[in-house]
């Protein structure tokens, strides 16, 4: 069973088609990273996969549960998304923390209100995880009095205290300095290690050959090449693939 | 009649202008919001009704609304309203006037929220309901509070437009002691004005109290 299946996403804003014929699936503890040009397509993919989105075309499936589907040529979404978005996580570019909650109840309030966890459970597993993230002294802190790599050390630890099976990035790093960007990608690499499943959609080359079990490279709404970083990095097939990757020296 | 009898006659006039001025906020500041909801509503008629309602409230005079409110309903229907008619007429009046403006600048603030916020909060599972008691509406509070202060201070003023149909309150008080024989005359506008200019320092000062209260984010 895939975590996430989704298939032949097709995905139109007006006369122009972003997504055409998208296909992929995660399996558990597979990090996957999203690769290509910006207005390749990859933020709408993962917009689409977090229902941020909704599909013109294409199937979608979380732990072998359908979630979206053809009928004829017509999509239909499954009622039930509650227990679907409880599967997934998403690390947004620019975070998107609450800015009136504190950091502990930014991380708190969905668990316990949304998913009605025992309060005291949620707090202890906040707890660890903000120690783990190295963020220990900033539970009574508020997101303006962080630096952006902590808030996104917050953002990431917020959607972890939700337990999903499978965490998105979209950029994470993109709003950050190269300094704070090193940190967060830190952090994701510490993910990794712990065989988080993860769809990261990223610039950040280096870390993606490094960190992916499986690498993806968008360009025009369309997969141009995927396999490993090996393969990808190493093995490029396709001259679109090298010409994007020629400004990446490993 | 001496100075000071003209002062504490003021001053019990002034309990009524208090009562216009708390009862409408009162009505009014959550009235704005269920306006707000109506312009945005997706049943075509109910949005272009609370168009057409917050358009006239705004492009007409508040004076001649309370006129219209006091004196449509008996000649219009034929009934005899309660004596205590004069003093529901204003305040309804002010309500819905009030809202009107409320649902505007509820509106700014709601739309200056990223559009970050509501996906954040949809990733998270939080219901719609959920979303907008718990990470709209507070935020929306903060942002609109210096225009929410702006209305309350012109309120406080806006009261003496009770006088246009005679209602008892601290103006149609100042106006009726003014033209009485042996009184301090002009000098009565002059006490009123400082009892509106004290009460909105007074207003300004909690409405600044509450904006600091909200200072511990951004």
């Amino acid at each position: 069973m895939h975590i996430l299946d989704i298939r032949n996403v097709r995905k139109s804003f007006g006369d122009n088609e972003v997504l055409k014929d998208i296909s992929l699936t995660v399996d558990r503890g597979e990090v996957v990273s999203v690769i290509g040009p910006s207005g390749s397509g990859k933020s709408t993919f993962l917009r689409c996969a977090t229902l941020l989105e909704t599909m013109d075309s294409g199937t979608l499936r979380y732990m072998g549960e359908t979630v979206a589907s053809m009928q004829g040529d017509r999509i239909v979404y499954t009622k039930d998304l509650k227990k679907i978005r409880s599967y997934f996580g998403l690390v947004f570019q620019n975070f998107n923390l609450f800015p009136h909650f504190s950091v502990m109840k930014n991380v708190t309030d969905a668990p316990i209100s949304v998913q009605k966890r025992d309060p005291k459970e949620v707090r202890e597993t906040a707890r660890e995880l903000l120690d783990k993230m190295g963020l220990g002294d900033k539970a009574d802190a508020y997101p303006c009095e962080l630096s952006g790599g902590q808030k996104q050390r917050v953002s990431i630890v917020r959607a972890l205290a939700m337990k999903p099976e499978i965490l998105f990035f979209d950029e994470p790093t993109s709003a950050l300095d190269p300094e704070l960007t090193g940190e967060v990608l830190k952090v994701i690499r510490q993910l990794a290690d712990a065989s988080m499943t993860m769809v990261i959609v990223t610039h950040e080359m280096a870390f993606a050959h490094a960190i992916s079990d499986f690498v993806v490279f968008m360009d025009g709404g369309v997969i141009v090449e995927q396999g490993t970083p090996q393969e990808l990095f190493e093995g490029t097939k396709q001259e679109r693939t090298r010409q994007f990757l020629q400004n990446y020296q490993r | 009649m001496t100075f000071s009898t003209m002062v504490g006659e003021l001053a019990h006039a002034f309990i009524n202008t208090f009562l216009i001025f708390l009862l409408t906020l009162i009505g009014s500041l959550p009235l704005g919001l269920v306006v707000y909801f109506g312009k945005k509503s997706r049943f075509k008629p109910l949005k272009w009704l609370t168009e057409v309602y917050i358009s006239i409230m705004r492009g007409t005079p508040l004076i001649l609304q309370i006129m219209v409110i006091y004196y449509a309903p008996p000649l219009l229907f034929h009934v005899t309203l309660p004596g205590n008619w004069r003093f529901s007429a204003v305040v309804v009046a002010f309500v819905i006037n009030y809202a009107a403006y409320y649902a505007e600048i509820y509106r700014g603030g709601i739309e200056s929220i990223p559009v970050g916020q509501y996906e954040a909060a949809q990733v998270l599972g939080y219901r719609k309901t959920q979303t907008f008691v718990k990470i709209i509406l507070p935020q929306m509070v903060k942002r609109t509070l210096p225009a929410v202060t702006n209305e309350v201070i012109t309120l406080v003023k806006d009261t003496s437009l009770a006088s246009a149909i005679g209602t008892i309150e601290m103006f149609t008080k100042a106006k009726q002691i003014a033209v009485s024989p042996r009184s301090p005359g002009m000098l009565t506008f002059l006490v009123a004005g400082i009892f509106y200019y004290i009460f909105n320092v007074i207003v300004a000062f909690g409405m600044k109290k509450l904006e600091k209260a909200l200072d511990y984010y951004q």
